[in-house]
């Protein structure tokens, strides 16, 4: 056999192989997805999406009080995080060349892998034993700190990735360095963090690890974040491994719905990010 | 005439104009600066610089040395050498831009109206706003409108709002002969102006400032022969308000557009300093030194 031929058919084996992969790989997500539609969809109703719980037994009802505290955790966790990382990241991209800049980036990707459930004992102790009280807050700050270090690192990267021709035009109009930071190489990086931000959100929109002993959950309509809090995941949950047919379909339906939410954050952080770019 | 460089000020004064002393554009401008924040009086005569025995480098390296030099008001004076010479370090010494790069320093004094910009207390973004800069590569802000990008600079460096932009905005793209081309289109992004077009809008956008000293390092380079020559036609046309310094590797360009010439060389140790300097016609018709005829003569470089 010659060896062009033995080339040639090497190439065309390790291109099937990862053709192969890739395909694989579309099939999990798609086969999860589609699971979570075709059951979900059965369940889908507006009672879902508008009605409270009802007891068990009493047919209706809905998870209404489950999106509205999704929604409420994950303002407070990006009240917590956007903030916060937005002005780490800056000072990492725009001041941080020393030893203590190097310790916060480490410790960064440290907590980037801290396991979710370990942030939540950590809000836990935090908030919720001095309290005395699960509350929507502890929450809240369970899943802020897990959208720290992107946010963090998402900011830095896209900071640094504005040219410096940028920074010595703006300084060589006689602007201060807070001023050409705030409004040269923030908006020029702006698509990119706000791609970050999304993504980190729809992580954090999933987690329920962190939300067992924080927000805990609450059958019962509820936006004080002060008082333990329903949300999606924790529902999902519940709901999930409850005895009940009825609220196991409800499950699935939850499931859609936090799927849905997830799908659309990243499909308008893929939107900010093309739109816009410096 | 007053300049004012440092953050505290020393003895405020009330508003003079500098009408009498500069054209009619820059008089007017500058009096309505006057009035918006308090001035130090000092004891200059004219706007010109004077570098007395600068050293400029990069933590241990030396980029140029013992350089000493005057610059004269309303004039254009081109910094002419070959690569490595260090005439962009220097040129970046004049407003201060130098520094902005990491373990940068900077010794001897730079007077701008008699005055140090390396002096205690000088707020290098006040020097900044006296000596504006243009760059190699133009670089519009690509976030702003060109109507924006020639703002920048008076918006951002001041609380609220700024009296009279729109003219102020005009008077820029005018000054930059840029206006006719762009005045239907002030809001659409300046990055999608041509390379030539883009660099007089960053040459507007550095005057709406009101500098007085405008540094060029090599602003033609990236362009094309055209827009080469539109930028030397405004550079004359500026001279009659402006003090020009512009770094050239063209020494074509600087024997066509500038008043005086000065011609930087790398020393043994690779450190740039000052060979030669004088009028420009006479330096490159009757050079003192051997290295400076070699130079403008294609021998090296």
């Amino acid at each position: 056999m010659n060896k062009s031929l033995w080339r040639k058919i090497v190439n065309s084996v390790m291109m099937a192989l990862t053709g192969l992969s890739a395909a694989l790989a579309a099939l999990a997500l798609l086969a999860v997805l589609a699971f979570v539609a075709r059951n979900g969809i059965a369940a889908l109703n507006w009672d879902l999406l508008s009605k409270l719980p009802t007891p068990v037994g009493v047919p209706g009802g809905g998870v209404v009080n489950a999106l509205a505290g999704s929604l409420i955790v994950i303002g407070l966790a990006s009240l917590l995080a956007v903030p916060v990382g937005l002005g780490a990241g800056t000072y990492l991209s725009e001041f941080g060349r020393g030893r203590f800049a190097d310790v916060v980036r480490y410790l960064a990707d440290v907590l980037s892998g801290v396991p979710s459930i370990v942030i939540g004992i950590f809000a836990y102790n935090l908030i919720v034993s001095r309290q005395g009280q699960f509350s929507a807050l502890s929450g809240g700050i369970a899943l802020g700190v897990m959208m720290l270090p992107s946010v963090v690192r998402t900011t830095e990267e896209m900071m640094r990735m504005v040219p410096d021709s940028q920074r010595e035009a703006a300084l060589a109009l006689g602007l201060t360095r807070w001023r050409t930071i705030a409004s040269v190489v923030l908006p020029g990086a702006r698509a990119g963090v706000t791609t970050g931000i999304l993504l980190a959100v729809a992580r954090v929109a999933g987690e329920t690890a962190p939300l067992l002993f924080t927000a805990f959950g609450n059958p019962y309509w509820s936006v004080d974040i002060r008082e333990p809090i329903a949300t999606l995941p924790h529902t999902l949950f519940t709901y999930a491994i409850s005895p009940y047919a009825d609220w196991q379909a409800k499950a699935w339906g939850t499931a859609l719905i936090l799927t849905s939410l997830m799908l659309t954050a990243g499909v308008l952080s893929r939107r900010a990010g093309r739109h816009g770019t410096a | 005439m007053t300049i004012k460089l440092q953050a505290a000020p020393v003895r405020v004064v009330s508003s003079p104009t500098r009408a009498g002393a500069t054209t009619e554009v820059h008089g007017a401008a500058s009096a309505s600066r006057a009035d918006t924040e308090p001035r130090v009086e000092l004891a200059a005569s004219h706007l010109a610089m004077n570098v007395q025995d600068l050293a400029a480098g990069f933590g241990s390296f030396r980029a140029v040395d013992a350089i000493s030099l005057e610059i004269r008001p309303r004039t254009i004076t081109a910094i002419i050498g070959p690569s490595g010479s260090g005439k962009s370090t220097f040129l970046r010494c004049l407003n201060r831009m130098h520094e902005e790069v990491k373990g940068a320093w900077a010794r001897g004094t730079v007077s701008l109206a008699g005055q140090d910009i390396y002096g205690p207390g000088v707020d290098p973004a006040l020097v900044r706003r006296h000596v504006g800069m243009v760059f190699q590569k133009p670089n519009p802000f690509p976030t702003m409108s060109i109507y924006d990008n020639v703002a920048a600079g008076l918006r951002l460096n001041q609380w609220g709002r700024v009296p009279d932009m729109d003219e102020r905005v005009e008077r820029a793209l005018r000054l930059a002969a840029l206006w006719d081309e762009v005045k239907e289109k002030l809001f659409q992004s300046g990055t999608a102006l041509s390379g030539g077009q883009q660099q007089r809008l960053c040459i507007a956008r550095a005057l709406a400032v009101e500098p007085e000293i405008l540094l060029m390092d090599e602003p033609a380079s990236a362009l094309d022969p055209v827009a080469t020559l539109r930028i030397e036609e405004l550079m004359r046309e500026l001279v009659r308000s402006y003090t020009i310094v512009i770094v050239t590797h063209n020494m074509q360009q600087a024997a066509r557009v500038s008043d005086y010439t000065a011609f930087l060389m790398m020393g043994e140790d690779r450190a740039g300093r000052l060979i030669e300097q004088g009028p420009t016609d006479e330096l490159f018709t009757n050079p003192k030194d051997s290295r400076t005829e070699d130079y403008i003569t294609g021998r090296f470089g």
